[in-house]
């Protein structure tokens, strides 16, 4: 389903992926791994073409990404669905508008956003926070609200940037599990995180990345 | 859908026109004064266009005849010049007549009315008022009256004298002044209009920078560049409308002031001038205040929507 080939990206003044090389096949569970500054987010932006390779190419399934035009670019961001640290919501709607919105934008019904939205916030323990601001909620609380807006429209991949990075251990591990029912489910899963903890309860493919480079590709075992 | 599509967008940019309270008022009122300035640069220019009708008013060129002028060669010239493109208005008045109005004029001069007693004939001649269109245009109507046209109709001899000549220095400084004012007036309009359009756009533009990394996140979830941009243009032409909403509420005590203190000084009554103009000035602020929410916001957020 993703596939990258020989992937460098140089910054001006550090390299922040170096001849990166690696598959994910759909359905698939993959974590990756490492420090602050060892390549995951660029990794990640890569397959929403928020950053165009320095060198090499990025695919999803045969789409070249950074060579997508703006029109295919939207088409191909409504197959994935995006999870990040800061959560990213969009803060002046509610709960209910920031999932609506989502749905909006791949162009579904009244009909459909009104009997889909409670269903999902109801999926992620959220359904008394219908008409609340993220400003509002809680961390765990922003999160799972990020997760149901990426899952809303069902995406092929979900794409989760330290999804956990800013919680407590209680609300990381309902992160994971979500995350783990939701590949269950069927839809490829990418999880960056540098918390040990995360990799061990996922217990999946790890990618290990360090200055740049892919230094261990293994499948997780106990 | 597109109608599904526009709906959403209009119904989104008024809940952000709302949700965003004090930062979208900030930006009403700056439109407001945008719009305060071409309101007050409108109702300037009438003061102006008044001004300029009352002094183009007052100058004339006056052809005076010889007493030997029949009133049928005179009639003659004044069909003539009815006919230049450039005469407004010809008036014919007869020696007879011009001393009853200077009687009129003088009756409460009795040294004078006494040495016209004592003249015993009318000293006075008759002659042709002549109104130009625009004040640059006395010197060609006077080389017509010097112009073998004018001749063939009558004869040079019976043209005592023409005005124009005498009050020529002061009819082309009337002109510059005039045309200076006008240019002046263009140039001081397109100034605050222009500095006002960059300070409304840079104010919008930060209404919008606030939201920049909202409108990544937006593109990020797979909304289209208009889903994304479209309610900040609905917001803008909102910042627009009520803008338009407060300016004319404000001018019309303003303009009511002006009537009851300023119209001697003026030249014309404001608040009639504005009231009976309302729907003009009005469809006018509205169009600019909507045009410009409108772009400003396009233009704003198109920065930020690159990716």
């Amino acid at each position: 389903m993703i596939y990258f080939n020989n992937v460098s990206k140089v910054y001006r003044d550090a390299t922040a992926l170096l001849d990166v090389t690696f598959t994910v096949e759909a359905g698939e569970f993959v974590s990756i791994v490492g420090h602050s500054g060892a390549g995951k987010t660029t990794l990640t932006k890569m397959i929403l073409a928020e950053e165009n390779p320095t060198d090499g190419t990025v695919f999803f399934e045969s789409i070249n990404i950074s060579a997508l035009k703006s029109n295919d670019l939207t088409k191909l961001r409504r197959r994935i669905g995006v999870v990040f640290q800061d959560f990213k919501l969009l803060s002046n709607k509610t709960a209910y508008e920031n999932i609506a919105f989502a749905m909006e934008a791949v162009g579904k019904t009244e009909e459909e956003i009104a009997s889909d939205v409670p269903h999902v916030l109801e999926l992620v323990d959220l359904s008394h926070r219908l008409s609340h601001f993220p400003s509002q909620m809680s961390g765990g609380e922003k999160q799972r609200l990020a997760i149901a807006r990426a899952i809303i429209n069902q995406p092929e991949l979900i794409l989760a940037d330290e999804p956990t990075g800013n919680l407590d251990p209680v609300n990381t591990h309902e992160i994971v599990q979500i995350l783990k029912k939701i590949n269950d489910l069927g839809t490829t899963v990418i999880l960056t995180t540098h918390n040990r903890g995360v990799i061990e309860s996922v217990n999946k493919r790890v990618i290990t990345m360090e200055n740049g480079k892919i230094i261990r590709d293994t499948k997780h075992s106990k | 859908m597109a109608l599904i599509a526009l709906k959403r967008i209009v119904k989104a940019g008024f809940i952000n026109f709302k949700r965003n309270g004090s930062i979208s008022w900030a930006a009403v009122l700056q439109v407001v004064n945008t719009l305060a300035i071409i309101a007050t640069i409108l109702l300037l220019q009438a003061v102006l266009h008044s001004a300029l009708t009352q002094i183009k008013d007052k100058v004339d060129v006056v052809i005076y005849f010889t007493k030997e002028a029949s009133e049928d060669k005179i009639m003659a010239i004044k069909s003539s010049l009815e006919k230049l493109p450039e005469v407004a208005q010809v008036t014919y008045t007869s020696a007879e007549e011009e001393l009853r109005l200077f009687r009129e004029r003088h009756s409460n001069d009795y040294p004078t009315i006494q040495a016209l007693d004592e003249i015993k004939e009318n000293p006075l001649l008759a002659n042709l008022n002549v109104r130009a269109k625009e004040i640059g245009q006395y010197e060609s109507i006077a080389n017509f009256m010097k112009s073998d046209n004018a001749l063939v109709l009558s004869s040079s001899s019976i043209v005592d004298k023409v005005n124009y000549y005498q009050n020529k220095k002061v009819i082309d400084r009337l002109n510059t002044i005039i045309s200076g004012a006008q240019e002046f007036g263009f140039l001081l309009t397109l100034y605050f209009i222009l500095s006002s359009i960059i300070i409304t756009f840079n104010m919008i533009r930060l209404t919008i920078f606030i939201s920049k990394e909202e409108i990544g996140v937006m593109r990020l979830v797979g909304a289209s560049k208009m889903h994304v941009r479209g309610p900040f243009m609905i917001e803008g032409a909102i910042y627009g409308g009520v803008a338009t909403l407060i300016t004319v509420i404000l001018f019309w005590p303003a303009t009511a002031w002006l009537g009851r203190n300023m119209t001697g000084f003026l030249g014309i009554n404001m608040y009639d001038y504005y009231a009976s103009n309302f729907l003009q000035i009005f469809a006018i602020l509205l169009l600019s205040g909507i045009i410009l929410g409108v772009i400003s916001s396009f233009l704003a957020a198109r920065k930020y929507l690159n990716k």
